[in-house]
């Protein structure tokens, strides 16, 4: 339990440390200092420079920011909907849970890669960056219920079949009360779990996308474009000692989704 | 380190004399990447660069473009004569030539191929400059070693569309498949490799009677990953990389093992165009601006091209002046200049438009915000940066822009079919050097034309100066005339910025130290145009007889 107190602290700190960029950062993130492309570390640039003479601190700021910021979001909505799917499946019949569940599979067996390039193509070309990241997280969660409703439907059943709903059932509870009152407040852990299952993948999904060259558009940073600078840094990779500036956004992505792993898994013996 | 400039290398190349008296090996496997697989491997149907470079290495042509001299050598022809006004070409073949299952070639061939690649049915890219406006083209053979050719008009600079024109064999139950190139296709598996040996038959000897090529074969190899590509080049296992972006350039240029080269400023050009289209899907008050020669001029002297040159491409680029590269020696137009970072002026000349500046943000004359949206290509890291270059420039005249990067297919559907878009940064690759290939992109009825392809008439009265006098050059026949001309259709673009050219990038390889007599240049294919000379100094082959 301290360990996961420590872990929470450090994160809400993290956060605390986000929310404020603003007035944290030392330089704009789109600030171009042509006389100071790709340097190392130095008191005016704590990480020192990318290609175009930008404040690595500052976009490693900013871009944590919108990564940790929308995650969660995208999280939430994944699972709302897994809830309410998942939900659906296991209390509405089997008619409902076979559709439901081969609309489960159809889900996840499909591209969700070209999926997300069509949402973006077909998107207006001037909608600012601000908004197209939006989009892109809001597609993601879109896309991300199938699995956790899955659990959601196989955690439903089972408090379906237990003894107290089924005493519910024999005392004549509507369905309606019985949802509400006895198997919400019941999955309501499980649903937590899938949240905090769900954050680390949506980061990495994001990542991923930017790592493409998918996700956020030029000049503002995210985790997934500032990853993608490492692809040409392969000095970074070979003497990373030597340049741990450049390393910097890999440390924080790994250092945050291994602290919400470590975060959620919760100490044997509780629920 | 060995870092070298190409005229130094030139300088230092081995003469044929020189050459004759060394050492040389023969024997080997020359290795190297392709960024993907041929589309296909018909020589009269290949349209990307992969298939060009198979097509190069594995066929023959009537005559060759040397890449270093620039000048048009003979090949399968010994020698040529133009006739009836420049209309007329005549071909005289080299005999007793093989392809490389061992039927014979002659003159039966040129017809067979000309008339072949003529063919509507055919759908060959490389047609495109042979087919005239009006009339047909005629080929007869006059005799096993001699062939004419007639096109209705006088064709600008003839000789040069043989120079990538393969001949097929008429005779041949292979079809295609042989050739009379240094090598031949032995093995390939899609998706991964194609594997070539020496054509037994190869017609061309060495300065000592040895037959070329030196090399047993090549091996290419499909992967798009670049970063990967310069990995196994420093590891060893590739012999070769071309086209090298500057970052990865200079990596390799602080390693000792590496024969860096940095071949001159390349053809090849990067641009920002407006969307000029009439019925393009855009705001009536954006159509004004892009329409507006003061709008294009302002942006263009608000673009810092000094510093994306130092700063994109680490000095291995120049301010662009125009749509011939300065290494054009003979097209380059010498009265143009690159346009200078000027942003004060171009507010001048926006506000004399109407514009104002409303605190930070342009306004047009109707108080709407000048912000547009530039398209490029995603994965392109040189033109991300360009464009955040241009994001910041252009915010310092209040102008705001927004950058999107689409997938190619989804960019070349919104640019060519759709025209949804208001500017686009691209660049073009130029393979060859005279401006009649580029016709298609200079004429308003052009398919090419990028700002507003595919005009019945001309829309502006400056798209009909250039047209006509793009077509004046492609019909004269003194060089001096044609020039002229051309520098015209240069000065009225450079007048009227319906591009606005960026920078010219310096093209630059690699090699490994063992491979020998290199004449890299900036022409296409650039490290081994010269394949059939190229061999291995050590270790790879065998001493020659």
């Amino acid at each position: 339990m301290k360990l996961r107190r420590i872990i929470a602290f450090i994160l809400i700190g993290l956060v605390v440390v986000l929310l404020g960029t603003r007035w944290v950062a030392p330089h704009g993130y789109e600030q171009q200092f042509r006389d100071f492309i790709a340097t190392s570390p130095t008191k005016e640039f704590p990480l020192g420079t990318d290609a175009l003479g930008r404040d690595r601190l500052a976009r490693l700021l900013y871009g944590s920011r919108l990564s940790l910021l929308l995650a969660p979001a995208a999280a939430a909505v994944s699972v709302f909907l897994a809830a309410l799917i998942g939900g659906l499946a296991a209390f509405a019949g089997k008619r409902w849970e076979r559709a439901i569940l081969l609309a489960t599979d159809l889900t996840l067996s499909l591209p969700w890669l070209f999926l997300i390039l069509t949402i973006r193509g077909a998107m207006p070309l001037d909608v600012q960056p601000e908004i197209s990241v939006l989009i892109t997280f809001l597609a993601l969660g879109l896309l991300g219920w199938a699995g956790p409703a899955r659990v959601v439907r196989a955690g439903v059943k089972k408090i379906i079949a237990s003894d107290f709903v089924f005493q519910a059932n024999a005392m004549g509870t509507p369905p309606r009360r019985i949802f509400f009152h006895y198997i919400l407040p019941n999955v309501r852990p499980l649903l937590f779990a899938q949240f905090w299952i769900s954050l680390p993948v949506f980061i990495l999904s994001e990542a991923n996308l930017g790592a493409m060259g998918l996700s956020v558009s030029e000049p503002m940073p995210s985790w997934g474009n500032l990853l993608r600078e490492l692809e040409s840094q392969t000095s970074a990779l070979e003497h990373p000692m030597q340049n741990w500036w450049l390393l910097a956004p890999i440390v924080l992505l790994v250092g945050v989704v291994s602290l919400l792993q470590v975060w959620q898994q919760r100490p044997k013996g509780s629920l | 380190m060995s870092f070298i400039l190409i005229p130094f290398l030139l300088a230092a190349a081995a003469t044929p004399a020189e050459l004759s008296t060394s050492k040389i090996l023969t024997g080997g496997e020359l290795r190297f990447v392709l960024p993907s697989e041929p589309k296909t491997l018909h020589p009269l149907q290949v349209s990307d660069e992969s298939g060009e470079l198979i097509r190069y290495l594995t066929s023959g042509s009537l005559v060759r473009l040397n890449r270093v001299s620039q000048k048009i050598e003979p090949e399968l022809a010994e020698s040529w004569k133009l006739g009836d006004n420049g209309a007329q070409i005549t071909f005289q073949l080299r005999k007793g030539l093989k392809y490389s299952d061992g039927s014979p070639f002659d003159s039966a061939d040129v017809v067979f191929t000309v008339q072949k690649l003529l063919d509507k049915t055919m759908v060959s890219p490389a047609a495109e400059s042979f087919r005239p406006e009006t009339g047909t083209v005629e080929v007869k053979a006059l005799g096993p070693t001699t062939v004419v050719v007639k096109f209705p008009s006088h064709v600008a600079g003839v000789e040069r569309l043989f120079s990538g024109l393969s001949i097929l064999s008429s005779r041949s139950s292979k079809k295609e498949a042989v050739g009379l190139g240094p090598f031949v296709i032995a093995e390939s598996k899609a998706g991964s490799f194609l594997r070539m040996t020496r054509n037994p038959n190869y017609w061309r000897k060495d300065s000592n009677g040895r037959q070329l090529p030196y090399l047993d074969g090549i091996r290419v190899e499909f992967q798009r990953n670049r970063d990967i590509e310069l990995l196994r080049f420093q590891k060893g296992e590739l012999d070769l990389v071309s086209n090298l972006e500057p970052e990865a350039f200079e990596r390799l240029k602080t390693n000792p093992a590496v024969t860096s080269l940095d071949l001159g400023t390349s053809l090849d050009t990067t641009q920002l165009w407006f969307n000029q289209v009439p019925t393009a899907p855009i705001g009536a008050y954006k159509k004004e601006w892009f329409g507006s020669q003061a709008f294009r001029l302002a942006i263009s002297e608000s673009i810092n091209r000094k510093d994306m040159a130092r700063v994109v491409y680490h000095g291995f680029g120049v301010p662009a002046a125009g749509s011939i590269s300065p290494s054009n020696i003979f097209w380059y137009a010498n009265e143009l200049k690159a346009q200078e970072f000027q942003p004060k002026a171009a507010l001048a000349r926006l506000q004399k438009e109407g514009f104002r500046l409303d605190g930070e943000q342009l306004k047009d004359k109707g108080g709407n915000p000048v912000e547009f949206t530039i398209v490029t290509n995603t994965g392109n890291k040189v033109r991300e940066r360009l464009a955040a270059m241009i994001q910041a420039d252009l915010r310092q005249i209040g102008i705001k822009v927004t950058v999107a990067a689409l997938d190619f297919p989804s960019l070349i559907e919104r640019i060519m079919r759709t025209f949804n878009y208001e500017a686009c940064l691209l660049g073009v690759v130029n393979t060859d050097l005279d401006p009649s290939s580029q016709m298609n992109f200079w004429l308003s009825s052009g398919s090419s034309h990028a700002w507003n392809p595919n005009q019945k008439t001309p829309v502006t009265s400056w798209e009909a100066d250039i047209d006509q006098w793009m077509r004046l050059q492609s019909k004269e026949i003194d060089p001096k005339k044609r020039k002229a001309a051309f520098d015209k259709v240069q000065v009225i673009a450079a007048l009227q910025s319906p591009i606005i050219y960026l920078i010219n990038k310096r093209t630059l390889g690699a090699a490994s130290p063992r491979v020998k007599n290199l004449k890299p240049a900036i022409l296409p294919p650039h490290m081994v145009w010269n394949i059939e000379e190229i061999y291995f100094a050590e270790g790879a082959g065998k001493v020659a007889k």
